[in-house]
C-alpha cells in the first residue's frame, strides 16, 4: 500500500490545479525499462505517480493514451476542442470525479473563453442552463454516462437541432465515452489533493 | 479496411457506410481502441490476471450495462475461454443479482454531500462464492463498484483486492479492463444509435 492516504482532499468541484495520490504503489522511476517508456508515450510522464502506476500494464496504457490523444487533440475537423472538453467535464461532473473535472473544466474554459458557464456546470451540476448547444452536449454526455446507458434518438435530435453534424456527434460520443474510462481509473486508484 | 474491428462489429457499422467514413477520420482513436481490447484480452503476460478471470469480469461488467449485442459477444468469449463454459451460468446469475442504475454514491463530506445518492453495495452471494473463488468474487465486487458508484471507491477497496490475492499490477489491469469496457460499450451504443437515426 502507498503511504499516501489522505491529505486534504478537495470537497467541491473546482477549476484549480489539483494533485493526485495513488493508493497502491507506482513503479519506481529507476525500474522503468524501454517497454515501460513505450507505454508512457511521453517520457516526461515518468515523473507522474498516476502514469507510473498505470505503466504496470504498459501495453494497455500506450493504447489508451493514443486513443485519448486522437479523440481530444485531433481537431482537423469535427467538434471544436472546447466542446470535446465540455463533454469530458460534464461526464466527470456526473460520475463524481473531482480531479478529472478540474482538468477538463480548465481546458473547456481556456478554449471557449466561457469560464463562468463552465464554473456553473461545476457548481450547479449537469442541469445548469448553458445555452442550447452546450446543453445538448452536456445532456448527451450524461445520458451516455448513465448505467444502463440512457443515450437515445432524442439526444441525437437535440444535438442536430443545436447544429452538430454526424462527425461532431461522433466526437461527443467518443469524448464522453472516453471519460467513463478515465474517471474510473482516477477515482479508484487514488484520490485528489488540494 | 479490417472487418474485425470490435467496435464496428458490435455497432453494426458496415463497410462503405457514412459512419465508417467518420470513424476513419479518427484512425488513431479507432486503431488504439482496438489495440486496447487486444492488450486486455490477448495480453503478452497474463500472470497477474488470468484470461479466464478477464473473460469472466468482462461478461459481468457488460451484463450490468444490459446491451444485448455486446453481452452476447462477451458471453461467447467467456464460453470459448479455457474453463469458461462452466462459469457462464454463475456470471449470468451474478449479473441478475447486481443489476441497478448508476452512477450513485457519496461525495467527500462537505457542500456536495447533498448530492449523495444511496444504492446497492453488491456482494457476491454465499452460494456462488465456491464456484467463483476468492479472487474472482473480489474482482466482481470491485467491478460493480466501478460500474455503478465509482465515486465511492476508497483505499480500503484496494486492500480488499490485495487481501484476496490480487497483485498491484493485477489491480491496475483489472481497473483498466472495467474502465475500458465502460468506454467500449458506450461507443458501441452511441454509434449504433447514431446509425439508426441516420438510416
Amino acid at each position: 500500500m502507498s503511504a499516501a492516504n489522505s491529505v486534504n482532499p478537495p470537497v467541491v468541484f473546482t477549476q484549480d490545479e489539483l494533485g493526485w495520490v495513488a493508493w497502491i504503489d507506482p513503479l519506481p522511476e529507476a525500474e522503468l525499462t524501454e517497454r515501460h517508456f513505450a507505454g508512457l508515450v511521453d517520457r516526461a510522464r515518468a515523473k507522474s505517480d498516476y502514469f507510473r502506476l498505470l505503466v504496470r500494464d504498459p501495453e494497455v496504457l500506450e493504447a489508451r493514451t493514443k486513443t485519448d490523444k486522437d479523440i481530444f487533440y485531433n481537431t482537423a475537423d469535427g467538434l471544436p476542442r472546447a466542446e470535446r472538453e465540455l463533454a469530458a467535464a460534464a461526464t466527470s461532473r456526473y460520475n463524481g470525479c473531482i480531479y478529472c473535472a478540474s482538468v477538463h473544466a480548465r481546458f473547456a474554459s481556456t478554449y471557449s473563453k466561457r469560464r463562468d458557464d463552465v464554473q456553473r456546470l461545476l457548481d450547479e451540476g449537469v442541469g445548469a442552463d448553458l445555452g442550447e448547444r452546450w446543453n445538448a452536449v452536456v445532456r448527451a454526455s450524461v445520458a451516455l454516462a448513465a448505467t444502463p446507458i440512457a443515450f437515445g434518438k432524442d439526444n441525437i435530435e437535440e444535438l442536430r437541432r443545436a447544429g452538430l453534424d454526424d462527425a461532431e456527434i461522433v466526437d461527443v460520443i467518443n469524448g464522453a465515452s472516453f471519460f467513463n474510462w478515465a474517471n474510473r481509473l482516477m477515482l479508484s486508484l487514488g484520490e485528489p489533493t488540494k | 479496411m479490417s472487418t474485425t474491428d470490435i467496435i464496428d462489429t458490435l455497432a453494426g457499422i458496415e463497410p462503405g457506410s457514412s459512419l465508417e467514413a467518420i470513424r476513419a477520420r479518427r484512425a488513431q482513436a479507432r486503431e488504439n481502441a482496438q489495440k486496447s481490447y487486444l492488450a486486455l484480452f490477448e495480453p503478452i503476460d497474463a500472470s497477474d490476471f488470468s484470461l479466464l478471470e478477464r473473460a469472466a469480469v468482462a461478461l459481468f461488467v457488460i451484463g450490468l450495462h444490459g446491451e444485448p449485442t455486446v453481452t452476447a459477444f462477451y458471453r461467447a468469449k467467456l464460453a470459448a475461454t479455457a474453463g469458461g463454459a462452466g462459469l457462464v451460468e454463475a456470471i449470468d446469475g451474478a449479473v441478475a443479482g447486481g443489476k441497478t442504475s448508476g452512477p450513485y454514491g457519496a461525495f467527500p463530506a462537505g457542500p456536495l454531500s447533498i448530492e449523495n445518492k444511496a444504492g446497492v453495495i453488491y456482494r457476491v452471494s454465499v452460494d456462488r462464492r465456491p464456484v467463483l473463488g476468492t479472487r474472482l468474487a473480489a474482482a466482481l465486487e470491485h467491478a460493480h463498484l466501478l460500474v455503478f458508484r465509482p465515486r465511492d471507491a476508497a483505499s480500503a477497496d484496494m486492500k480488499a483486492l490485495l487481501d484476496a490475492g490480487w497483485s498491484n499490477t493485477g489491480i491496475v489491469t483489472l481497473s483498466q479492463l472495467v474502465a475500458f469496457l465502460s468506454f467500449q460499450v458506450r461507443v458501441v451504443s452511441g454509434l449504433r444509435t447514431l446509425g439508426a437515426a441516420s438510416a
